[in-house]
């Protein structure tokens, strides 16, 4: 950051650099350049015409500390111990002053959080987000999602419930599918032959490690794009030759979208507190209200809906591919169909970024979320026909998206213009806004 | 403008929510019948003297064989349970022996001493019954009812009591009992054949009535904390709403500005 200059610059885009004003900002700044890096955080100049799928990356961050900070109470109750463990998440529900709030809060939290970040998925899957210069932003989303559903999964298993047992033993039984190690890789993973207190242990403490993981990639997350700078809904960049043409097409983060993402939050959080208070069990299996015993089988293991879309592509490999046994096949799909979408920035060859200008695309696009609401749907259904083709031609749609429609479509796909600047796009929609900055300062 | 784009994404999303919910349910119970109870939906309360006779029940005609080992005595005087005054409290938990952890003698229980588990193999513990079971998902599989008339849990169990057929069936050497509500056979005989009890309010013990107090009672041994919870969650969505609207004018005046909207736009 280049102090001392009237404009600094944060991504680029020429801006007002923090000045320490009182004596103890100079001491402190001069010693630690905390306060400016605050400042540029929050102040950084945002594109004025950010639409609503904007708000997604607040609802996160507020999602990933409210899991923490209620995750850090639970943890002042729980026992990890498979003798203990189902009895002791009662005890926080009946007996902890307001345990039962957070031990609710934290598990109806989780679906907030995966509602989120799969709308922020989709959102920068439609306005090529991921396109140069975001990779990275990208790459660290995507781990920061693998590092969630590892998270989701290993809470889930910690109240020790029927399901959190059963799903444990099969999902862990998915790494005794890899050729010639997986029996040892799903020993070494569980820490004995089958799911039992030494799996519990390493559960519970990964999953109070991996989410400060999360919060760290986060803050490179957050890095990363406030050095590039937001994309926007047109995908045009904000426009950088001076600090006054930079202000036509931007308007800082504080207050404007802090106050428009806190209305939306609060928004959000209204149906939170509704699902919370009032059915708090609404997206839970009731089976996990049974304490897990290794000898009953529950009738259906399905996974919590965050994990349907995978687990459908997962039992969609029914077959032997060459030398590949359809177990590992599927293990392979899965991992592969969260490995294209993280490929994207690569293989998507349209120079066009938001898919606001590119009709063919959108076709493709809308398809590809309805492919995934066909997986998260034939996920929970039982591995018969039909439901077993309907998940075979959406898994084959969410690759051939990524494989042949992101590579081919931007080399034959005749876009629309885009606008020549992101005030442009704004003034198209608030043409009132044009008369505000003609207007002579008051 | 704004709005409706807000709602619309709370409309995706509770859409989304909604698409999954017969997913997470996917247990089929047989026929359960959508029994009316006093603490369904957002504004529902248990009805104290429904606790108290489902709690007699319970005692006189469940404890022969099932558990309730997550409940303390002590939780019957809580309040928004069946509130028994602390020496009917006491005095009930003194019926029950149990096994001192500390000494390993058998002595009369204490409040703080949780009720019994099981007596009878197999018989499954009762105090999460109501919240393992789901009796309905309507409308369309979505499951929204439950914010209307809760999980079904309690009117699973209600109507397990009352549906047996009256068909029996032997299976290497174990007598088997069809049930309606269950969908097949169980273990579990017919428990109910009306006038099971005496209640001490007068009540007329009809098996309907004793099959609905003692499923309400199990409701609250589930969810002990279901009263505390609706009228939190009551006072955080109606303060929320408040804070909703206060961050909408506060943002709507914010941009204003910059909409070129002036001062008309409040």
């Amino acid at each position: 950051m280049a102090t001392g200059t009237p404009h600094g610059e944060i991504s680029g885009i020429p801006h007002d650099a923090y000045e320490p004003k009182s004596k103890a900002e100079k001491w402190l700044e001069s010693r630690l350049p905390i306060l400016g890096l605050l400042h540029s955080t929050l102040t950084i100049p945002t594109p004025k015409n950010l639409n609503w799928m904007w708000i997604w990356g607040i609802v996160l961050f507020f999602s990933l500390i409210l899991q923490i900070v209620t995750g850090i109470v639970l943890v002042m109750h729980y026992t990890p111990n498979t003798e203990l463990a189902f009895a002791s998440v009662e005890h926080i529900m009946r007996d902890v002053n307001g345990g039962w709030a957070f031990r609710y809060v934290h598990m109806n939290g989780a679906h907030l959080f995966f509602l989120a970040v799969y709308a922020h998925i989709f959102r920068n899957l439609y306005y090529g987000s991921y396109k140069y210069p975001r990779e990275v932003t990208w790459i660290i989303g995507m781990l920061i999602y693998l590092l969630m559903m590892a998270t989701a999964f290993m809470g889930y298993v910690l109240p020790w419930g029927q399901m959190s047992f059963w799903g444990a033993t099969v999902i862990t039984g998915l790494f005794g599918a890899v050729p010639l190690i997986g029996d040892s890789l799903q020993t070494w993973l569980l820490g004995g032959p089958a799911v039992d207190n030494a799996t519990l242990t390493r559960f519970f403490s990964l999953h109070y490690l991996l989410p400060f993981t999360i919060l760290g990639l986060a803050i490179l997350h957050v890095w990363a794009f406030h050095h590039t700078g937001n994309n926007n809904p047109t995908g045009v960049e904000v426009r950088r030759e001076s600090k006054e043409v930079a202000e036509r097409d931007t308007l800082p983060f504080w207050p404007y979208f802090v106050m428009k993402d806190l209305y939306a939050l609060a928004f959000i959080l209204v149906i939170f507190a509704m699902i919370v208070g009032f059915m708090p069990n609404y997206l839970g299996h009731a089976d996990n209200y049974i304490e897990a015993d290794p000898l009953v089988t529950p009738s259906h293991i399905v996974p919590e809906w965050y994990f349907l879309p995978f687990y459908a592509i997962l039992r969609a490999i029914t077959f032997d591919f060459l030398f590949i046994r359809a177990d590992f096949g599927g293990v392979l799909a899965m991992f592969g169909a969260i490995v294209v979408m993280g490929l994207a920035p690569w293989l998507d060859t349209s120079r066009v970024r938001s898919g606001r200008y590119r009709p063919t695309f959108k076709i493709f696009f809308w398809l590809l979320v309805l492919s995934f609401f066909v997986l998260m749907w034939g996920g929970a259904m039982p591995a018969e026909q039909p439901y077993v083709a309907i998940i075979q031609v959406a898994t084959i749609y969410w690759f051939a998206y990524f494989l042949v429609v992101l590579p081919v479509l931007g080399l034959v796909e005749k876009p629309l213009p885009e606008p020549a600047t992101i005030e442009e796009d704004f003034l198209s929609k608030n043409p009132d806004a044009n008369k505000a900055a003609m207007k002579p300062a008051e | 403008m704004t709005i409706r784009k807000t709602i619309l994404s709370a409309a995706v999303a509770l859409g989304l929510a909604a698409g999954l919910a017969p997913a997470a349910q996917a247990a089929e119970p047989g026929e359960v019948t959508d029994f009316r109870f006093s603490f369904e939906g957002p504004f529902g309360r248990f009805d104290q003297a429904q606790l108290q006779r489902g709690l007699q029940v319970y005692t006189e005609v469940c404890a022969a064989c099932h558990g309730l080992q997550h409940v303390a005595f002590r939780n019957l005087s809580d309040p928004g349970g069946p509130a028994l005054p602390d020496d009917q409290m006491r005095a009930y938990a003194r019926q029950f022996e149990v096994q001192d952890r500390i000494t390993g003698e058998w002595r009369p229980a204490e409040p703080t001493d949780h009720f019994p588990m099981s007596q009878l193999e197999g018989a499954p513990d009762l105090s999460l019954m109501a919240k393992a079971r789901v009796g309905f998902h309507g409308p369309y599989g979505s499951g929204i009812n439950q914010l209307f008339r809760g999980l079904g849990g309690a009117e699973y169990i209600a109507s397990f009591l009352l549906k047996y057929t009256g068909v029996e069936s032997e299976q290497a050497g174990v007598i088997l009992y069809e049930n309606a509500a269950y969908g097949g056979y169980v273990s579990m005989p017919p428990v109910l054949f009306g006038d099971d009890v005496v209640y001490a309010d007068g009540t007329e013990a009809t098996m309907e009535q004793v099959a609905l107090d003692v499923s309400a009672f199990l409701m609250w041994t589930a969810e002990p904390k279901m009263m505390a919870r609706k009228e939190a969650g009551l006072t955080a969505v109606l303060f929320l709403i408040l804070l909703t609207a206060l961050l909408y004018f506060t943002n709507k005046k914010l941009w204003a500005k910059a909409k070129g909207k002036g001062e008309k736009a409040l």
